[in-house]
């Protein structure tokens, strides 16, 4: 029994009011299917139905396009962008008002913290919504070129890792810049995004301009591969990524694809150490490693790489793993029975591929879908856990000698989304920085995400960039565009 | 019987409190238009109000400049939200100070609610604007970004009394400075109640500070005072016994920035500001600073 | 033991630690530079995250105890007399009069020629007596002073002598003349026979080194000349107590066990006025440092208005409503 034994501290769920069934917001209403069955949505913590929940079919995507077409041409595209701005600026408010609801909401749907729903996704989205509405009409001072306008109507799929803050990088940017919207949410946590469609309603966002549908695979299909969608953005894996590629491949729909990763995190013998540790902890335990950019590859200097292990493994011991709704829980619930499969898989596969495997002691709920978080020592870049994106609390580590060797391994992978970098020389971090081939590189931190600064992957983690100016960029057309 | 009205004391807004002048002076303010009439006895801010007004702007200087912009932002839209909520009171005395319609007053007071929001949108983006990465020839990065130049004293537009305050306030501070104002001589009202509005949002005291009063015999100690980092002259146009140029030759004396009135060669002009500004204003209150370093193993 | 031996030992130690053969300031100087640097808003977000556990109920009952044992009841003034004194020590033995169970606090904190009072006072209670010797709270004294101070505090009957060190001189880069300091006040701090000696707090005030990295290697300097605590502040500079800071001192007292196997003390003092305050810091202590240090043998709060701060939320927590300072004493 510990000297100080934390008492549980669960958020109240009271504030959270489920319908036991959801339709689709279509239009600006919650609408029946057209053909389309149901889908339940439940508590990866307990494995608890929350709701029962529609998959949209063809129909259903038809009619979502065809009213995100018409408020497009009726009103959206009519209005200023200081009228557009305005709309964005109410729903960052009321995403403020309604945080904790919001934040529970998420915990409950998606198994994350509520420490990190908390503190991380719910102010974050808002501060998307935030900084995009004071774009709306400034879009002539972006530097994105001539005459920048919109696309017309936007197809986004998103994932189940941060389902409102995902929501909210799509859906900002494209409202902004006078685009109307599609949006699937991902099928096993679709509760924040039907919960944003309530806010779209008391922010009085004319009917159409987003439309939420859910749904699985078959419906992100059909938005993606629409013939009245203008322009597609997907955050996900990187196999659909290139399906989507394949798929627009010879039409004039653009697309922004934002897709996996396996970012490595550099650490050189002069960090600072105990915050490079709470990096490599950030980097890989937030959100429970589902992050496409998590630092799931340990690089540490050769000549630290014992202490590093050492002060990491005594680190870890006292991450709580549990109940997502516990105010004191750091790593909550895998989202779904197949992620867990797949990172059991992976975890099996390190150890027979001889890597030496760790984990603290600790006791994990009797129901619902849990992992431990696993540190991987003894780990070459020819290990499968060193290439695949595992997508969950698993850290392979790995050594380097010279700071050329650190950039080749950070290098050595198909990916190319982030990476970071941990010493106390200012001008290791920039030559480190140009050499790697990552679209952000944190240095002395990690997963670092703000709306103003771009985000996205080199090679296949996905083109086009979300956040700041340049996913600005990602939402209109300038020029000559047709 | 009709009740009898409890009538206001007008007062400065310095620090984020509300002082009388330390002069103990006050001047009659009238309504414009038809049928002149008495509205308040504004308090009459002398040189040692100036003063005050000056030091509690430079107090909090590190702070304002300090918040992200973020941070700062979200403080402007909030003047947006308290000023909706008093539109009426706003509608009536910009209507009283101006001698326009209520209709005039009424678009004129949402103009200067929007230019809140819009300069609000402005907090965490003129800086990827205005700054950037600049590529040197050797192996150094190079970067070049906006900062505050510290405290601005303003002249508010004279005639103008709330859309012209507003748009020459707004800019300065949404960067990160802070301004000592002086507001409209003669049309002074809307400019308290904005300070009003300014004390119940969440802008800290001490980040704008409004003098009301006469601008020419104010004026000279804020173009002079070495604590002072710039001036806004727009207010000099139609401001009595006040020439820009002086001001500006006074100013000199510690180079302040200094952003001119509109017009040409020495006759000052109040511009329109029902239009979307452009950044000049923004700009003129920020200074660039570039970074280099060196980038090797 | 002669009083020369202690500073030799103290000397020979930490030649060992440093593998150097003779203790100069450049040896020092490079031991401590070595120490890895603190990245400051990394430490700031750590402490910041560690300040959001939420301690509920049970966990809530138990910190507020502990905290309440592990005060060092200070009163430092100029103002200070034998009566304010008397009635803080009786405060410092039944800190609740109408709630009995309440923890003692671990000490009283006075100036040195309030000692013997304060010793009189809490005889018999087991509430130690502290006293700030060396110059406090600026050090700005020659050594001849400081250890004067210091021998007329132990002969008084102090049982523990919080000390600051020479900030001029760490600022300057004179680290062996800190630790030389350092280790005469400890030897100063000796009692002949069997009488035990005093037990020394060293006082960095972070304030004044105001960087994360100086903190770390003031910890590390005092511990080297045979600190039996890290206290942060004399209370007279601000900042004085922030929970970087102690967290700091925490990994310091933390990775000096992994070292040599001895453990040192932390005691932040100043600034600390809430329970909620002070139990976030027993947060830091219980994930930073680990749990052998919450006890009042290796973790103190420099502090006075806290304790009825903690009596109220005491109050609280078994009533369920709120209390007010009507219904705690002042002494």
């Amino acid at each position: 029994m510990p000297t100080f034994e934390y008492a549980p501290a669960p958020e109240s769920r009271s504030v959270v009011d489920l319908a036991s069934s959801y339709g689709l917001f279509i239009d600006g209403e919650f609408r029946d299917s057209d053909g389309g069955s149901v889908f339940k949505s439940i508590s990866p913590a307990t494995e608890e139905v929350l709701a029962e929940v529609t998959e949209a079919s063809a129909a259903d995507v038809d009619r979502a396009v065809a009213a995100a077409r018409r408020a497009y041409e009726r009103t959206w595209s009519r209005l200023s962008g200081t009228d557009r701005g305005k709309y964005l600026f109410r729903i960052a408010r009321i995403l403020q008002e309604r945080s904790r609801e919001f934040a529970v909401l998420e915990s409950l749907d998606n198994g994350k913290p509520i420490r990190e729903s908390r503190d991380v996704d719910v102010p974050m989205a808002a501060a998307w919504f935030f900084y995009h509405a004071g774009w709306a009409d400034k879009l002539e001072f972006a530097s994105l070129g001539e005459n920048p306008r919109p696309h017309g109507v936007v197809g986004q799929v998103i994932p189940w890792n941060f389902p409102l803050l995902m929501l909210a990088w799509k859906i900002a940017p494209a409202l902004a810049t006078g685009n109307t919207v599609v949006l699937k949410p991902a099928e096993t946590t679709p509760l924040t995004a039907l919960l944003f469609a309530e806010v779209c309603q008391q922010a009085e966002l004319p009917p159409g301009v987003v439309n939420i549908v859910t749904g699985a695979g078959a419906t992100g299909q059909a938005i993606v591969e629409h013939g009245g969608v203008d322009k597609v953005a997907f955050t996900g894996s990187t196999a659909v990524g290139k399906q989507i590629a394949r798929s627009i491949a010879g039409t004039r729909t653009k697309a922004t694809l934002e897709l996996g990763g396996k970012a490595a995190n550099i650490v050189f013998d002069d960090a600072p150490v105990d915050q490079a540790v709470e990096g490599i902890v950030n980097g890989i335990f937030f959100n429970q490693g589902h992050v496409c950019c998590a630092g799931s590859r340990l690089l540490v200097q050769e000549s630290v790489a014992e202490e590093v292990e050492e002060r990491l493994k005594r680190r870890l011991a006292t991450l709580r793993v549990g109940d997502p709704l516990d105010k004191n829980t750091d790593v909550g619930a895998i989202n779904s029975r197949a992620q867990l499969d797949r990172i059991t898989e992976l975890v099996e596969v390190g150890e027979a591929e001889g890597a030496t495997r760790w984990s603290p002691e600790c006791e994990l709920p009797a129901n619902g879908f849990w992992f431990r978080p696993t540190v991987f020592t003894g780990v070459s870049q020819t290990h499968r856990i060193a290439q695949e994106e595992i997508f969950g609390p698993v850290l392979s580590v790995l050594t380097f000698r010279t700071p050329q060797e650190a950039v080749a391994k950070a290098n050595n992978t198909p990916y190319g989304l982030s990476a970071g970098i941990w010493t106390d020389k200012g001008s290791r971090i920039l030559w480190m920085a140009d050499q790697l081939r990552a679209g952000v590189v944190w240095a002395n931190t990690f997963n670092k995400f703000d709306p103003t600064s771009p985000f996205g992957g080199y090679k296949e983690s996905g083109y086009g960039r979300e956040g700041g100016r340049h996913g600005l960029g990602a939402y209109v057309r300038t020029g000559a565009d047709g | 019987m009709s009740r009898v009205d409890v009538r206001k004391t007008y007062k400065l807004f310095i620090g984020g409190k509300f002082p009388r002048s330390e002069s103990g002076r006050s001047y009659e303010v009238f309504s414009a238009g038809r049928g002149r009439r008495f509205l308040a006895n504004a308090a009459q801010g002398s040189r040692k109000d100036a003063r005050d007004a000056v030091r509690a702007a430079r107090a909090a200087l590190p702070g304002w400049a300090g918040a992200t912009a973020y941070n700062r932002g979200q403080v402007l839209y909030r003047v947006a939200e308290v000023m909706e909520s008093r539109r009426t009171q706003f509608v009536a005395e910009v209507q009283a100070a101006e001698g326009v319609t209520a209709a005039r007053a009424e678009a004129t007071v949402s103009a200067a609610i929007d230019r809140w929001v819009w300069y609000a949108g402005w907090s965490d983006k003129y800086a990827q604007v205005l700054g950037g990465l600049n590529p040197v020839a050797g192996p150094y990065f190079d970067i070049s970004a906006p900062e505050p130049t510290g405290v601005v004293a303003a002249l508010a537009p004279q005639r103008s009394s709330l859309l012209g305050l507003v748009s020459v306030v707004a800019p300065i501070v949404v960067a990160g400075n802070t301004a000592v104002v002086l507001a409209s001589e003669e049309r002074p009202v809307p400019a308290i109640t904005l300070a009003e509005a300014l004390a119940t949002s969440d802008v800290p005291g001490g980040v704008i500070n409004l003098i009301t009063g006469r601008t020419a015999e104010v004026a000279p100690w804020l173009a002079s005072h070495l604590d002072v980092n710039a001036i806004d002259l727009t207010g000099a146009a139609d401001a009595q016994d006040v020439s820009w140029g002086e001001l500006e030759a006074a100013a000199a004396e510690n180079l302040k920035r200094v952003l001119r009135p509109a017009g040409s060669d020495e006759q000052a002009v109040e511009p329109d500001f029902a239009p979307v500004p452009g950044l000049h204003r923004l700009e003129a209150f920020l200074e660039t600073k570039t970074v280099w370093h060196p980038k090797g193993r | 033991m002669s009083s020369q031996t202690v500073t030799a030992e103290a000397t020979e130690r930490a030649r060992d630690i440093l593998g150097v053969t003779r203790l100069t300031n450049q040896a020092l100087s490079g031991w401590l530079h070595g120490l890895p640097g603190v990245d400051e808003v990394g430490a700031d977000a750590r402490a910041a995250t560690l300040g959001t556990r939420s301690i509920k109920t049970t966990a809530k009952a138990w910190a507020i105890d502990t905290a309440i044992s592990m005060i060092d009841l200070t009163t430092l003034e100029g103002a200070d007399t034998a009566g304010k004194v008397r009635s803080l020590c009786t405060k410092a033995r039944t800190p609740d009069p109408a709630h009995l169970d309440t923890p003692r606090v671990a000490a009283v904190c006075v100036y040195n020629d309030m000692v013997a009072v304060a010793r009189e006072a809490v005889a018999g209670t087991g509430v130690n007596v502290a006293a700030v010797s060396t110059a406090f709270p600026s050090g700005r004294a020659s050594i001849a002073v400081k250890l004067a101070d210091t021998r007329d505090a132990v002969e008084a009957g102090a049982d523990e002598i919080d000390m600051v060190i020479d900030r001029g001189a760490f600022l300057s880069g004179r680290y062996l003349h800190v630790f030389e300091e350092i280790a005469q006040v400890r030897q100063a701090c000796r009692r002949d026979g069997d009488a035990p000696d005093a037990h020394l707090k060293v006082i960095l005030e972070t304030g004044e080194l105001v960087t994360y990295d100086n903190v770390r290697r003031a910890s590390w300097l005092a511990m080297l000349a045979g600190a039996d605590f890290i206290k942060t502040s004399t209370g007279k500079v601000s900042p004085a107590a922030t929970l970087p800071v102690t967290m700091i001192m925490l990994e310091a007292v933390r990775d000096w066990r992994a070292l040599t196997g001895e453990m040192v003390g932390v005691k932040p003092a100043g600034g600390i006025r809430s329970s909620k305050d002070a139990i976030r810091h027993l947060v830091v202590v219980n994930e930073v440092a680990g749990e052998e240090w919450l006890t009042p043998q290796w973790f103190r709060f420099g502090a006075s208005s806290l304790l009825n701060d903690l009596l109220l939320q005491r109050h609280k927590l078994a009533t369920g409503a709120y209390s007010g300072p009507d219904y705690v004493t002042i002494d």
